[in-house]
């Protein structure tokens, strides 16, 4: 009785949270729908007795990830509206994105209703004297050891990640590529190289046209001919 | 009365597929970012909330190991991401995911 | 000595090599002799062969030589390989000894011509296939002999080709011996679909197992070749055309050789024509004497000379094709023989007759022409009787022979093909002696031509026969130096003088009359190889019985209706030179040469007009397919995919969001596809 109650009450949460996280314009009101979510899934959680998980539902997930969620909001200013009435990709996308989630439901809902709302598979060891946590605790660092120590490393990762993406970069921090300084040397070596010859048939041109000022038309094509091969 | 009505473990796996459906929904919906962002995690957290029951039928501590360790991700992946969209909307505020498109790709 | 068959095709291939690499520097008259020795040295080899084949029994006159495999692909092993029997040294024989006389006129005919080796490489080329159609041991052998020799008949009828209308008639006669061809080479396709060999000894000897259908098919498809090569109806009309040639070509190609190829085939494959429905000989020998006597009827009203000659060419191959169709192939190939003496002689002789009048070719411009050219006169007339039917000469055995198996040959139908053959060996009579009139005879007609100078206006095409006819009827142009021009654009016969004036007629050179003289003489005595008066002299079907044999005709006709029908035969050849002096050399009545025979039943125009009209739009039409319908087929799919991918070019629009859409229905679909299979 007292599970159907509490059900009733964590999944409406839920399912309010979600809907709320879907429908509002305001990314505010959005992640204040995904708090209301998670504390749902945590009752729910301690509904189904992993009262650890539950705990750390709410302090990683509703307490770190979701505040991280509002300080960003916060700190760039997005928290201007959007504009849900509009759909520049056309009407498509919303019947389409509606029927694809409503076939993911029922698919899930067709494979509970083939094996008759039943769980079949491998009966575990569960001991159920022992709290969850041992258990827990118990299973990851034995048999789950490898990957528990791996996800430390990417925890790292990501806090370094992090802070390399998201930092203002001072203008005059611009990375620099070691050879760069070279090859743009040698660039304005070749133009330099290259505009002083142009000048040289340039002058000679200029010399040899000045010198006789009545030469025959003749020799006009000449120079043009140098210059052209 | 009420009371008859029992709420077995595959109650919790609708609800799970439920939220995941929404999920998805909200996902190809919104272009926020950091509101598809959310629906991410609506995903995540159905995806846990089915993990767990399923520990519980199956009677195995593995599930329960592996909500630990989406946690831990999912952590991580949020971290990142907002790093990511950080840069992103300052350099172009207000962007959404249809400016995408821009890179003609 | 059977082993020299190889040298008798080798021979004038040597001859032709040779010409192609230093004719030039051979020149003249050394190229012309080389080519006639060879000619003549290929006879001395069939001579050989001939006497080797004599000293062997009758059942084994038969020699293969092979001399390399040519095709060896799959089921089909074909050899260039020569096929010594009776029927091919038969053809070897007259062959070569008429191409060697031939070729010995030609080096006089062509004196000065800028091309004269060019022609002995020809010449030589012919020959080489000529023989190679004839001593094939196998089909494809004989075509390529066949082909060979209409190339090089094209060669040589547009030999001076500088003029438009020679090159066309070359091109005529190509393309019509083409519609033949392409029967022949469908009968090979059939022979070996159904045989599997293509080699003689293979066919005939599996003629017992072909279905009558097969043999049928395979007979009249053959048939279809011959009436190309050997100008029957409906492909006759290349042959008057071709009298664009020189006139040695003619001599060989259009009267004494090629044109008899069709006969030689249809000769050689008698088992296959006997193993067919009964009606297919009838078939052959109505073509034949239909042919007879519709180019008899055109050449009685023809005031060329050579023309004349092409039609009846055309007339007395409908003769042998008659022969073949009763069944009596020894007197087809005995008419041949005695045909390629006469009528290479009657045209040596036109050729003399036209090289003596300076190019002059329109027999009314001629006349009393003996006195000035006692010999070519007397050879020619020789020639006359001969295939006017006139015993003792050649022409009467075989054509009485041919007549005979007419009647012979069973029922009613006998009877027609008889009465036709007698009223086209009267007409015979009549159109020869009319050209022997008509040269020879009468008042010499060139002088008054001179004399009223030479701007005639008369329309030159009526006589001509087709609107070909411009550039081998001089008069085009009303001058007949300008006509010697047209016909001869080298200077063959016009190095006698200036142009515009004729000096007097004179006879030929002695390299020029003398194959005259050998061949009169042949003609005159060429009847003793087939005598008919008793087993011992028909050599030539004694010779021939080993090929011939099972398919060779038995009639049984007494004694006395054999003399009487040589007497009727005889009473129509003399009734025709009678009516031909009547009209021709006394004047006493009107000739008649109505138009409709001047322009040969205006066949050849039917054949322009068809193929101008309906022709040239059913090719429009069957163009006109192939740039809409194929090419539009093809340009169409072009088309379709450009429009489906213009279409389909929005899907990628550049947002994020259509593409998660994308993928998620994807994973929708798949996963559905897979649940419902895995679950249900």
């Amino acid at each position: 009785m007292i599970e159907l109650i509490v059900f009733a009450v964590a999944g409406a949460a839920c399912l309010a949270g979600a809907i709320g996280v879907v429908a509002s314009s305001n990314p505010v009101h959005a992640a204040l729908s995904l708090v209301g979510t998670l504390f749902g899934i945590a009752v729910l959680f301690v509904a189904q007795e992993a009262n650890f998980l539950a705990a750390v539902q709410v302090i990683v997930y509703a307490g770190a990830i979701v505040v991280l969620f509002l300080f960003v909001i916060m700190l760039l200013g997005v928290d201007r509206t959007d504009n849900l009435r509009v759909e520049p990709l056309g009407g498509g996308q919303r019947v389409t994105a509606a029927v694809v989630a409503l076939g993911v439901l029922g698919l899930v809902l067709a494979t509970l209703a083939s094996t008759d709302w039943e769980a079949t598979g491998v009966v575990g060891e569960f001991d159920e004297t022992v709290p969850d946590i041992n258990q827990l605790g118990e299973a990851l660092f034995t048999r789950y050891l490898y990957a528990f120590e791996i996800t430390s490393i990417l925890l790292v990762v990501a806090v370094v990640g992090a802070v390399l993406l998201a930092r203002r970069v001072r203008r005059e921090e611009e990375i620099v590529d070691p050879g760069q300084a070279e090859r743009q040397a040698e660039i304005t070596e070749r133009i330099a190289r290259a505009e002083a010859r142009a000048a040289h048939t340039d002058g000679a041109r200029d010399g040899a046209a000045a010198d006789d000022a009545e030469a025959e038309p003749a020799t006009e094509p000449a120079p043009a001919q140098e210059v052209g091969s | 009365m009420i009371g008859a009505v029992e709420v077995t473990p595959a109650w919790y796996l609708v609800l799970g597929a439920a939220l995941f459906s929404i999920g998805t929904f909200g996902l190809l919906i919104r272009r926020n970012p950091l509101v598809m962002f959310m629906c991410i995690e609506l995903m995540l957290n159905a995806v846990t909330l089915t993990f767990v029951t399923f520990s519980r039928m199956v009677r195995d501590t593995g599930g329960l190991s592996i909500v630990v360790f989406v946690l831990v991700v999912a952590a991580a992946e949020v971290v990142v991401g907002l790093a990511i969209i950080v840069a992103l909307l300052r350099k172009r505020p207000g962007a959404t995911a249809d400016d995408v498109a821009i890179l003609e790709g | 000595m059977l082993d020299a068959v190889w040298l008798i095709p080798a021979l004038p291939l040597a001859g032709f090599v040779i010409l192609l690499v230093a004719g030039k520097r051979l020149g003249e008259p050394a190229a012309g002799w080389l080519a006639t020795v060879m000619c003549a040295g290929s006879f001395a080899a069939s001579v050989v062969v001939y006497v080797g084949l004599l000293g062997e029994d009758e059942e084994g006159r038969q020699f293969t030589q092979t001399l390399f495999e040519w095709v060896p692909a799959g089921g089909l092993r074909v050899d260039i390989g020569f096929l010594a029997d009776p029927l091919s040294i038969t053809m070897a024989l007259f062959v070569t000894g008429v191409s060697a006389l031939i070729h010995m006129y030609a080096i006089g005919y062509m004196h000065g011509d800028a091309d004269f080796s060019k022609f002995f490489v020809y010449m030589n080329l012919f020959v080489f296939s000529m023989l190679m159609l004839v001593l094939g041991s196998n089909l494809l052998v004989t075509f390529l002999g066949w082909e060979g020799v209409g190339a090089c008949s094209y060669w040589l009828i547009s030999f001076w080709f500088s003029s438009e209308a020679n090159a066309t008639a070359g091109k005529k006669a190509f393309i019509t011996n083409r519609v033949g061809d392409w029967g022949f080479l469908l009968a090979m396709l059939l022979a070996f679909a159904t045989v599997g060999t293509l080699n003689y000894e293979g066919l005939f000897a599996s003629v017992p197992t072909i279905a009558p259908v097969t043999a049928t098919a395979i007979g009249l498809l053959l048939f279809l070749g011959a009436v190309g090569k050997s100008a029957q109806i409906p492909l006759y009309i290349w042959l008057p055309d071709a009298m664009a040639g020189p006139t040695p070509v003619s001599a060989l190609i259009h009267a004494a050789t090629m044109v008899t190829a069709g006969v030689f085939l249809m000769t050689r494959v008698n088992p296959i024509l006997g193993a067919g429905y009964d009606w297919v000989p009838d078939v052959i020998a109505w073509v034949g004497v239909i042919t007879a006597f519709v180019a008899a009827t055109i050449a009685i009203a023809q005031n060329d000379i050579k023309k004349v000659l092409a039609y009846s060419t055309v007339s007395q191959l409908g003769y042998m094709f008659l022969a073949v169709g009763v069944g009596a192939y020894v007197a087809a190939i005995f008419h041949m023989i005695a045909h390629a003496f006469f009528k290479a002689l009657l045209f040596l002789g036109a050729g003399s007759v036209i090289h003596g009048m300076d190019g002059e070719q329109d027999m009314r411009r001629m006349g009393g022409l003996r006195k000035f050219m006692p010999l070519t006169a007397v050879t020619f007339m020789v020639g006359w009787l001969a295939i006017a039917g006139v015993p003792p000469f050649a022409g009467f055995w075989s054509k009485d022979d041919i007549l005979l198996f007419a009647w012979g040959s069973g029922g009613a139908d006998g009877k027609v093909l008889w009465a036709i053959g007698l009223v086209t060996a009267l007409l015979t009579g009549y159109y020869m002696s009319r050209q022997v009139f008509m040269v020879f005879f009468g008042e010499p007609r060139w002088r008054d031509a001179e004399a009223a100078g030479v701007g005639e206006a008369e329309p030159a095409l009526v006589g001509s026969g087709g609107a070909s006819g411009g550039a081998i009827t001089p008069g085009a142009a009303g001058d007949a130096g300008e006509a010697t021009v047209a016909t001869h654009p080298g200077t063959a016969v016009g190095s006698h003088g200036p142009t515009s004036e004729h000096a007097e007629p004179h006879e030929s050179p002695w390299i020029m009359t003398t194959p005259l003289v050998v061949l009169s003489i042949l003609s005159i005595v060429g009847g003793v190889i087939n005598l008919p008066f008793n087993e011992r002299v028909d050599f030539l079907e004694d010779f021939l019985h080993p090929v011939l044999g099972v398919n060779e005709a038995e009639i049984a006709v007494s004694t006395t209706a054999k003399v009487a029908l040589a007497a009727v035969a005889i009473g129509a050849g003399l009734v025709g030179i009678a009516l031909a002096s009547v009209v021709y050399l006394r004047r006493r009545v009107r000739a008649a040469e109505p138009k409709v025979l001047a322009h040969a039943w205006y066949y050849d125009e039917e054949v322009t007009a068809f193929m101008g009209g309906p022709g040239r739009k059913s090719f429009d039409a069957i163009a006109w397919f192939d740039a809409h319908i194929i090419d539009g087929a093809v340009n169409g799919v072009a088309t379709v995919v450009r429009g489906l991918g213009g279409r389909l070019r929005p899907v990628q629009s550049g947002f994020v969001r259509s593409y998660a859409l994308g993928v998620t229905v994807g994973v929708v679909a798949v996963l559905g596809y897979f649940i419902t299979r895995v679950s249900f």
